[in-house]
């Protein structure tokens, strides 16, 4: 009882600090919450985002004349609100859908952010943004990919990233001309984790490919973090897929690699789905035993003094790492929000909604491969768009396809290790 | 039998040997004192830790990574013992579950802090590749745990029943004041219990980092696989949790093959709520 008392004393205070302070604040800093998973079984790519955010951060907030062709980066802060300086507050979800829903409550209740950016894991990121249109504030969603998440009629929900729905589109296109270079792609094992994004993504592909005619279409389900996948291996090497496509994040990724290896099992052709193929931890684990591994990404360093060269540098001095695309993702969603408060003028939560509802960026404004920044109805960006990389030497990703953005031909025959 | 079912059970027995290493620690804590050690998944990965250093700072496998585990864990589970268990032993069972659920988050944000959340991961075949017997793929890494995993199980089972050290341990098992009035020091054999039992533990983690990526929620993952193995073998038995991961190990195996991956935790739960239906105490627990 008396540490109800206490707790609610607490809170209490805690509240009238937040409000008073807001009020002075207001016209100088734009708080943005964001969700991302900073503890958990997907802490490393939470570590990477934030790195990556800290540098859109600096972009936006000091001038960066050498980035002029970006919204927002010429001069220092918004110049819609009178030069106002953006703050992120980070949230971690613990990787767990329920967290982030409170998580998204308390950043809209106490932290009074205009808006949110999150949260990584589609699951998460379905649960947290019902907060957001509850309370009429917008969530943008740079990296969610499950399809049901812009299914759900909401208002105040705009997601940048491709969707299942694109993805179908750019491996079946994929294939074809992979097949046309004489590879063999009748059957195609779909190799994937039982979350949200695992299975839906899965399912969109295969209901995809089903309709493209690609009948060859084989399920292999499993159980997300798992301690072992022998047995799912062994199944692969029976059934002898053509193309075994792989829709796992960066734990069950290292696995499968390492369990791949110890059963000799090669496919002829391995295709990863982003996520744990592209998490730089996985490369470092795990990379001399996948050489060859093609993957899915929006990112792509351009020639030297592009704004992505320039950009992929800082965020190497930031993070230690190399820039990749989910990050290059989260960057990108987050410089298309700011720069709708930018257009709004205002933190007031319906004009940014309708500035949001308005944005229309042009490719050589954005840092990733999308064809443009343009939302549906939906909120969904219908020019998203992404290219194939391939792990070649087992250290570093180049983009093989299409042909227009290739920086090497793709080599046929996954090699492994 | 087609060949393939063969590899599959094959790599169950592999794989159950691992899960029955790690979990001869927690079965041995609990048949001691009556202690859930909730940061049991946590000293796995800490041994898992200790391998990696070993190796990233002076390059060695698991013949020196293995045996400075054991080292580092079983004095960490000194520590752990006078610094923690001695006295929430005293206290309620919610005492007990919440010191070492405590314990637990504790060392892993610790690692979590020093070694960031990147996942990493030993050289594949840092222990002598992996060995084609009659068609059969057999990893090295994976069969040393395995042969260590029954090396344990019959030390410890030995030590319990054969030696005067056994004996006076499981004397304070039973009755700590009447093993006081025989001249027996509860608190040192409960202190060497969990010396043994974080050691053991220590030595499973940087056995499977040989052939598992090693990052600080590790333990998460591993930790429940123990708890399920310690209770299907009988709590405090410790050739009942060999037994059990065995059993688990292939049950996971053939049902992940034949059914489905995504269905072999509902066939291992079932069977396993089942049999704890007709026999509460385990495989091999006294009731």
């Amino acid at each position: 009882m008396t540490f109800k008392l206490a707790t609610r004393l607490l809170c209490a205070a805690a509240m009238s600090i937040v409000l008073a302070g807001g009020a002075q604040a207001e016209d100088k800093v734009v708080k943005i919450g964001v969700i991302l998973p900073m503890s958990g079984s997907t802490a490393s790519i939470g570590a990477h985002a934030k790195a990556a955010l800290e540098v859109a951060t600096d972009i936006i907030n000091n001038a960066h004349p050498e980035l002029d062709k970006l919204p927002l980066a010429k001069n220092a802060g918004l110049a819609g609100l009178g030069g106002a300086k953006v703050e992120i507050v980070i949230a971690d979800n613990q990787g767990s859908p329920a967290t982030g829903q409170n998580q998204a409550l308390r950043l809209i209740t106490e932290e009074k952010v205009v808006a949110i950016l999150g949260a990584y894991q589609s699951g998460i990121t379905l649960t947290s943004s019902a907060i957001a249109e509850k309370y009429g504030i917008p969530y943008l969603t740079p990296e969610s990919v499950a399809a049901n998440l812009t299914e759900r009629g909401f208002k105040w929900f705009f997601r940048t990233t491709p969707i299942a729905p694109d993805f179908v589109r750019i491996y079946d296109e994929f294939l074809t001309d992979m097949k046309a270079a004489g590879a063999k792609t009748d059957t195609i094992a779909l190799v994937h984790d039982n979350t949200e994004y695992g299975a839906s993504v899965a399912n969109t592909i295969a209901t995809g490919f089903k309709a493209k005619g690609r009948t060859g279409v084989i399920d292999v389900a499993y159980a997300v973090n798992a301690t072992d996948v022998q047995a799912q291996v062994l199944q692969l090497k029976e059934k002898k897929p053509d193309v075994v496509l792989m829709i796992s994040y960066t734990s069950d990724a290292i696995l499968f690699a390492k369990t791949m290896q110890s059963l000799d099992y090669k496919p002829p052709m391995l295709l990863a789905d982003d996520a744990g193929y592209s998490d730089p931890s996985f490369i470092k684990a795990v990379g001399k035993l996948s050489q060859g591994v093609f993957n899915r990404s929006s990112w792509a360093v351009g020639p030297a003094g592009s704004p992505s060269a320039v950009i992929a540098d800082m965020y190497k001095k930031k993070s230690g790492e190399e820039m990749e695309d989910t990050v290059g993702r989260e960057m990108q969603g987050f410089f298309v929000l700011v720069d709708a408060i930018d257009r709004a003028g205002s933190t007031d939560p319906a004009k940014i909604q309708a500035a949001l509802k308005a944005t229309d960026i042009k490719p050589e404004q954005l840092i990733m491969g999308y064809k443009g920044v343009k939302f549906d109805e939906k909120g969904q960006n219908v020019l998203a768009s992404a290219y194939i990389i391939q792990l070649q030497d087992g250290e570093n990703y180049v983009s093989v396809w299409p042909k227009g953005n290739a920086e090497k031909a793709p080599v046929m025959s996954y090699k492994g290790w | 039998m087609s060949f393939v079912l063969v590899q599959v059970i094959v790599g169950g027995l592999l794989l159950g040997a691992v899960y029955a290493l790690f979990s001869s620690g927690l079965t041995l804590v609990w048949g001691m004192m009556n202690i859930v050690n909730f940061a049991h998944g946590d000293f796995v990965m800490l041994g898992m830790y200790v391998a990696y250093v070993v190796y990233t700072l002076m390059g060695g496998g698991p013949i020196v990574g293995a045996p400075l585990a054991v080292l580092v864990l079983a004095t960490l589970g000194v520590v752990v013992y006078f610094g923690l268990i001695r006295d929430i032993m005293k206290g309620p069972m919610l005492a007990q579950i919440l010191g070492t659920f405590g314990l637990a988050l504790l060392l892993r944000y610790s690692v979590f802090w020093w070694f960031g959340a990147d996942f990493k991961s030993l050289p594949q075949n840092i222990v002598g590749g992996t060995y084609a017997v009659a068609g059969l793929r057999l990893e090295a890494s994976r069969l040393l745990a395995g042969v260590v995993a029954l090396l344990v199980t019959l030390g410890l089972h030995l030590l319990l029943t054969r030696t005067s050290l056994g004996s006076k341990m499981l004397a304070v098992a039973e009755d700590a004041t009447a093993a006081q009035l025989m001249g027996i020091r509860p608190d040192t054999m409960q202190a060497i219990a969990w010396a043994i039992a974080a050691g053991a533990t220590g030595l499973a983690g940087a056995l499977i980092a040989n052939f598992f990526y090693i990052v600080p929620t590790v333990g998460e993952t591993l930790g429940i696989v123990a708890f399920v193995t310690v209770s299907l073998g009988g709590f405090g038995s410790v050739p009942g949790a060999l037994v059990a991961g065995l059993l688990i190990g292939v049950i996971e195996s053939l049902s992940g093959y034949l059914i489905g991956a995504v269905y072999k935790d509902i066939v291992v739960y079932i069977l396993f709520l089942f049999f704890l239906w007709f026999r509460p105490q385990g495989l091999m627990g006294k009731m």
